[in-house]
C-alpha cells in the first residue's frame, strides 16, 4: 500500500475534533435524546438470585396513572431468547450448554436484578410508581453463587444444565505438558482468584426505542460499542426483523470497556415494545441496575503452575481456571475465558508447553462478559505473577528471568495457537528500568524503611492479541460471526470527505484519529474530514469497537477505502491533464504528470468527479465513493513492560504506588497524545482492580457491591501520575498501517506489576502471595499472617 | 401541585410551574434542554450533574429545584462566552482531559469552582478535591494536569 509521501498529521499530537462539543454540553448522549410522543420504561427486577415465579399481578399496576401498559414474560411468550457469539466446545466434543436466555424472565428469575416485567408509562415517575404495584409471588430457590464450588453445588440454575457447567475446555498440548513437569528442575505453583469487577462506564446503558407505523420499521438509540452487531442479533436472532426494518444508532457513548458490546434484553424488549404501544419508549439504567445487569468482568479461579529446568529456562506451564459465567451466557462470554484467555499464556516467553483447561459454570449472578482486556488480563496475570514468584523461589533478579526466557526471533508460532508475527521484548524492559530508575531503588528502599515504610517494586511484562480478528481463524474457532471491518471514503463535489466507518467512538477519539489519516493521504486539512459512525442507517456495515480493534482493523479498512479513491481520482486527473494513467503522481492532494509541472488539485478532481462535462464518461463511472472490508490475516501482538513501585504502611496496610513506569510497543502511532491517554485509562483500571475493586455478592445471592458508596471506584486521591512512554516499536507486519492497537494494554499489564511490587516489599516479612484487591485490610492480614508464622 | 419557581440559568431568568419533588437535574435537562448536565448514579457519589448554584458547585442531582429558586445557576453550557472557551475547558482540550466526555461537564464544573475556591491548589489537594468526581476513562492522569493548566490561566487573569 502506498504510504503517504508527506505526513503532517500522522504522528503527531492533534488535539480532538470532538472535545468542543463535549466541552460545551452539546454531545448527545442516548438520554439526550427525547422524541416526539416519548414514553418512559421501568424495568420490574428480581430480589431473588434464584426463585420460581409463581405468580405476576400487574392488574394494580396497569391501572395507575399515567400507565399504557405493562410486559411480562407471558407476553413475550414468542420472542426468542438472547444468543451467544461464540460456540465452545468441550474436551469431549460436546457442544457449550446454551440455555435461554429469556428477554423477560418466564418461569424462573436467576439473578438479582433479572427483569420481570416492563412498565410504560408517560412519565418515569409514573413507570416507577406502577412497577411497585405489580404483585409477583416467589418461590425461592437455593442459589449457586461461589463460583469455585458452583460444580458442585447441589442446586441447579438451570434445570437442564448438570453440574452447572457449560463448558469444559481443553487447550495445547497436555502429553507433552505433563511430561516437561516430570523433568522439571523447579515447580511454581500459585492459587489466583482473578476477583469479578463491574466495568462502570459512568454513562449508563439507556435505550430510545421507536416503530415507524409507515413502513413497520424500528429506530433504537442505544449506547452501544457496535450497533450493526447490536442490529444482526437482535433483528436476526430475535426479533426476525430484516436489516431494513431495524436502524440502531449508538450516538455518543459514554464509555463502554466492553459493556457496551452485548446485546441486552432490555435492549430487546424496549424495541419490541415500542411497537406495541405506537410511541417511543426511553429507559435509562439507574446507577443500581447497572450494577446489577451490566455484564460483569473476570471472574476466574485458577491454579497454575510453571515447570522450570536447573538453569531457569521455563520448560512448560499448567493451567486449570474456573470461569463464572454468570447466570445466562452473555453475547462474547464464553470465548472470553477460553480463546481470549488460553491463547496468552505464552506471553512474551519461549516456553515450549502449554496446557490450559478451563471449566465454564454458570451461577445465580449477573452474566460475565469481556470487560477491558477480556481474558487477556486474566492470562497476563497468571504469567507474569508465576514468573516472579519463581524468580523469588530461585532467588534470581525477576527482569533476569524474564530476559532469560523472552523470545528473541518473530515470527514465533507459540504453543497455544497463536503467531506472533513481530515484536522486541528486550529494549521495552531496558527502557522501562531506565525511566524507573530501577538502580536507584535499593537506596529508595533503604531511604524508606528509615521512615517505617516498606518500598517495593514489581515488573510486568505484557503480551496481548488484539485487531480482532481474521475471519477464518475466529470462525474455526467458534466465533458466529465475521470479525472485519468497513470503511467508505465520500469525497463530496466541493473536496470535503465524509468517512464512513463500522468502528465506534466512546472515548477513543476516533473523529479525530481516522482523521488524520484520511487527511494526510488527501491533502486536506482536519475540518475538510467528517467521520461518520455509529448508525446503522449510515454507515454500510461494520463489527465496531472492541478489542483493541479500530485502528488496526477498521483504519486498514480506510486506508484500502483510500487506495481506491487514489486510483480512481488518478484515472480521472490523467484525463483532465491530457496523460497516461501511469503517469500521474499523486502528493500533498496534488495530481501531477510525471517530470511536468502541469498538475490538478484533488478538489479539482473531485468537481470533475461530480461534474463530468470533461471525463471519461465511456470508461469511468462518475462519482468518488468507495467503500473497502479489510479482514485481517493475523491478531497484532502489542506488548510493553511495566514496572510498580510501592510504599507500604506496616502499621495500617495503606499502599501507595509512587511511580507507575510504562513502555509500549504499539507499532506505528498516529496520535500519541490519544494512546496515552489510552494508556493512562487502562493502567487506571488495573490499579484498581489490583487496588481496590471487587464485585461481592452474599452467600444468598444479593449483590453487597450495589452503588458508588460500596464499591470501591478509583478517584483521583487514590492514583498516581504515570510515566508513559511508547517505544519507537515493532510495526505490525500485516496491516497497512502497521498499527497494533493500545485500548486495553494499560488494563492488561498493571495488575501484576502493582501486586508483583506489593509481593516484593512484603517479602522480608515472608509473604508470598496477595490475591486481589490488596486493600489495606487484606495487606496488613498478610502482613500479621506472615508475623504469626514467623515471629 | 405545581409551584412557581424563578431563578437565573446561564445568565437568563427562567420562571417555570414544578412539581415539588423535581430535582435541579431533571429541570436543567427535562424542562430547559440543557443536556450537557449529566447522571452518571443515584447516590450524589460521581458529580457528572455538577452545576454552580450561587457560584459553588453543587450535586444538581441532589437537590430539589425548589431549593434553587432566586438562585443563580450556571452549567456547562453557560461556561464560554462569546464563542470562547473558558479556559478551564481549554486547559481540558489541551492536555487531552476528557474521552468518552460524560464525566466531563461535571469535571469541568467541579474544577473552575475549585480553582476559585483554592486558587493555591497544588496537585496533591487537586487530586483530593476531586473526590467527589469520578472518571472511568482517563485514570484522572490528564484531568490533573488539565486543572493544574487551567488554574495557571484562570489566575493568568484571563
Amino acid at each position: 500500500m502506498n504510504a503517504p509521501d508527506t505526513q503532517k498529521l500522522v504522528g503527531t499530537a492533534v488535539r480532538r475534533k470532538e472535545d468542543a462539543r463535549f466541552l460545551t454540553g452539546a454531545g448527545q448522549y442516548t438520554d439526550d435524546v427525547t422524541l416526539y410522543g416519548q414514553t418512559y420504561g421501568y424495568f420490574l427486577r428480581s430480589p431473588h438470585a434464584h426463585a420460581r415465579i409463581a405468580s405476576i399481578d400487574t392488574g394494580e399496576a396497569k391501572a395507575s396513572p399515567g400507565v399504557i401498559a405493562v410486559f411480562t414474560g407471558a407476553d413475550l411468550a414468542n420472542i426468542g431468547g438472547l444468543p451467544c457469539g461464540w460456540l465452545i466446545h468441550s474436551i469431549d466434543g460436546t457442544p457449550m450448554k446454551e440455555p435461554p436466555h429469556p428477554v423477560i424472565a418466564k418461569d424462573k428469575v436467576r439473578h438479582v436484578g433479572d427483569q420481570v416485567a416492563l412498565v410504560v408509562a408517560e412519565t418515569l415517575q409514573q413507570a416507577r410508581d406502577a412497577a411497585e404495584k405489580i404483585v409477583v409471588d416467589y418461590d425461592e430457590l437455593p442459589p449457586v453463587v461461589d463460583t469455585g464450588t458452583a460444580a458442585s453445588a447441589t442446586a441447579l440454575v438451570h434445570d437442564d444444565v448438570p453440574a452447572n457447567i457449560c463448558y469444559t475446555w481443553g487447550h495445547g498440548d497436555k502429553a507433552a505438558t505433563d511430561a516437561a513437569f516430570a523433568k522439571a528442575a523447579h515447580v511454581t505453583t500459585l492459587d489466583i482468584v482473578n476477583q469479578r469487577l463491574i466495568p462502570n462506564a459512568i454513562e449508563p446503558r439507556a435505550v430510545n426505542a421507536s416503530w415507524q407505523r409507515q413502513d413497520d420499521s424500528y429506530t433504537v438509540y442505544v449506547a452501544n460499542q457496535n450497533p450493526h452487531v447490536e442490529r444482526l442479533l437482535m433483528g436476526a436472532f430475535v426479533l426476525g426483523l430484516p436489516e431494513s426494518r431495524l436502524r440502531i444508532i449508538a450516538p455518543d457513548v459514554g464509555g463502554g470497556f466492553g459493556s457496551k458490546i452485548f446485546l441486552y434484553p432490555e435492549d430487546v424488549a424496549l424495541t419490541w415494545a415500542s411497537k406495541q404501544v405506537g410511541r417511543p419508549i426511553k429507559w435509562t439504567a439507574e446507577r443500581s441496575e447497572s450494577f446489577l445487569t451490566d455484564a460483569h468482568g473476570r471472574d476466574h479461579v485458577t491454579k497454575a503452575e510453571l515447570a522450570l529446568d536447573a538453569d531457569g529456562r521455563f520448560l512448560a506451564m499448567r493451567v486449570h481456571t474456573t470461569a463464572n459465567m454468570g447466570a445466562y451466557l452473555s453475547t462474547f462470554a464464553s470465548s472470553v475465558p477460553t480463546i481470549l484467555y488460553a491463547t496468552l499464556l505464552a506471553g512474551q516467553y519461549a516456553t515450549p508447553a502449554i496446557y490450559a483447561e478451563v471449566q465454564a459454570v454458570f451461577t445465580n449472578t449477573a452474566p460475565v462478559d469481556a470487560y477491558r482486556g477480556a481474558g487477556r488480563p486474566e492470562a497476563t496475570y497468571v504469567v507474569e505473577r508465576l514468573v516472579e514468584a519463581a524468580a523469588r523461589e530461585l532467588n534470581v533478579d525477576p527482569a533476569e528471568l524474564r530476559r532469560k526466557n523472552f523470545i528473541r526471533t518473530f515470527p514465533y508460532a507459540t504453543p497455544v495457537g497463536l503467531t506472533y508475527d513481530t515484536g522486541d521484548y528486550e529494549p521495552l524492559l531496558a527502557r522501562a528500568q531506565e525511566l524507573a530508575d530501577v538502580k536507584g531503588f535499593p537506596a529508595r528502599r533503604d531511604e524508606a524503611k528509615q521512615r517505617g515504610k516498606l518500598r517495593g517494586i514489581g515488573y510486568s511484562c505484557y503480551i496481548e492479541a488484539c485487531g480482532l480478528a481474521p475471519s477464518n481463524i475466529a470462525g474455526a474457532l467458534g466465533a458466529r460471526a465475521g470479525l472485519f471491518e468497513v470503511g467508505e471514503i465520500r469525497v463530496h463535489p466541493t473536496g470535503t470527505v465524509t468517512v464512513f466507518t463500522g468502528s465506534h467512538s466512546h472515548g477513543q477519539g476516533h473523529e479525530t484519529t481516522f482523521a488524520q489519516i484520511v487527511a494526510d493521504r488527501l491533502g486536506l486539512t482536519l475540518d475538510q474530514v467528517e467521520i461518520v459512525h455509529g448508525d446503522t442507517g449510515r454507515v454500510p456495515f461494520g463489527m465496531g469497537t472492541y478489542g483493541s480493534r479500530s485502528l488496526a482493523v477498521g483504519g486498514s479498512a480506510i486506508m484500502k477505502a483510500l487506495d481506491k479513491i487514489e486510483s480512481k481520482a488518478k484515472k480521472i486527473a490523467a484525463h483532465l491533464l491530457e496523460a497516461s494513467d501511469a503517469d500521474i503522481e499523486f502528493s500533498n492532494g496534488t495530481f501531477t504528470v510525471t517530470g511536468t509541472d502541469r498538475s490538478k488539485t484533488f478538489g479539482e478532481v473531485a468537481l470533475s468527479a461530480y461534474v463530468p462535462h470533461n471525463y471519461p464518461l465511456d470508461k469511468l463511472e462518475p462519482g468518488l465513493n468507495e467503500n473497502a472490508f479489510y479482514d485481517p490475516t493475523n491478531f497484532t501482538y502489542p506488548a510493553g513492560a511495566y514496572i510498580c513501585e510501592v510504599e507500604v504502611d506496616p502499621d495500617t496496610g495503606v499502599t501507595e504506588v509512587v511511580k507507575f513506569t510504562a513502555v509500549d510497543d504499539f507499532g506505528n502511532i498516529i496520535n500519541p497524545m490519544i494512546v496515552e491517554g489510552q494508556v493512562h485509562g487502562g493502567i487506571g483500571q488495573g490499579l484498581g482492580q489490583a487496588m481496590f475493586e471487587r464485585c461481592v455478592y452474599d452467600e444468598s445471592g444479593q449483590l453487597l457491591t450495589g452503588s458508588y458508596m460500596d464499591y470501591a471506584m478509583p478517584r483521583a486521591s487514590d492514583l498516581p501520575d504515570y510515566t508513559v512512554e511508547t517505544s519507537k516499536g515493532t510495526p505490525c507486519t500485516h496491516n497497512p498501517l502497521g498499527a497494533k492497537g493500545c485500548g486495553e494494554a494499560g488494563a492488561i499489564g498493571s495488575p501484576p506489576a502493582f501486586i508483583n511490587a506489593l509481593v516484593d516489599a512484603l517479602a522480608p516479612l515472608g509473604v508470598r502471595d496477595i490475591q486481589m484487591p490488596a486493600t489495606p485490610h487484606r495487606v496488613w492480614q498478610a502482613m500479621q499472617a506472615a508475623q504469626g508464622a514467623n515471629p | 401541585m405545581a409551584i412557581p419557581i424563578r431563578l437565573t440559568v446561564n445568565g437568563k431568568t427562567v420562571e417555570a410551574q414544578v412539581e415539588p419533588n423535581t430535582l435541579l437535574v431533571q429541570f436543567l435537562r427535562e424542562h430547559l434542554h440543557l443536556t450537557g448536565t449529566h447522571v452518571g448514579c443515584d447516590t450524589a457519589q460521581c458529580g457528572a450533574c455538577t452545576v454552580h448554584l450561587d457560584g459553588r458547585a453543587v450535586k444538581s442531582c441532589n437537590m430539589l429545584v425548589l431549593q434553587a429558586d432566586g438562585a443563580s445557576v450556571t452549567t456547562i453550557e453557560g461556561l464560554a462566552k462569546d464563542g470562547k472557551l473558558h479556559p478551564m475547558q481549554e486547559a481540558f482540550r489541551e492536555c487531552h482531559g476528557l474521552q468518552c466526555g460524560f464525566c466531563t461537564p461535571g469535571m469541568v464544573m467541579a474544577a473552575t469552582a475549585l480553582v476559585q475556591a483554592k486558587p493555591d491548589a497544588d496537585a496533591a489537594t487537586i487530586r483530593e478535591q476531586l473526590d467527589g468526581n469520578l472518571c472511568r476513562c482517563t485514570g484522572y492522569h490528564n484531568i490533573v494536569k488539565a486543572i493544574r493548566q487551567g488554574q495557571a490561566a484562570m489566575l493568568g487573569g484571563e
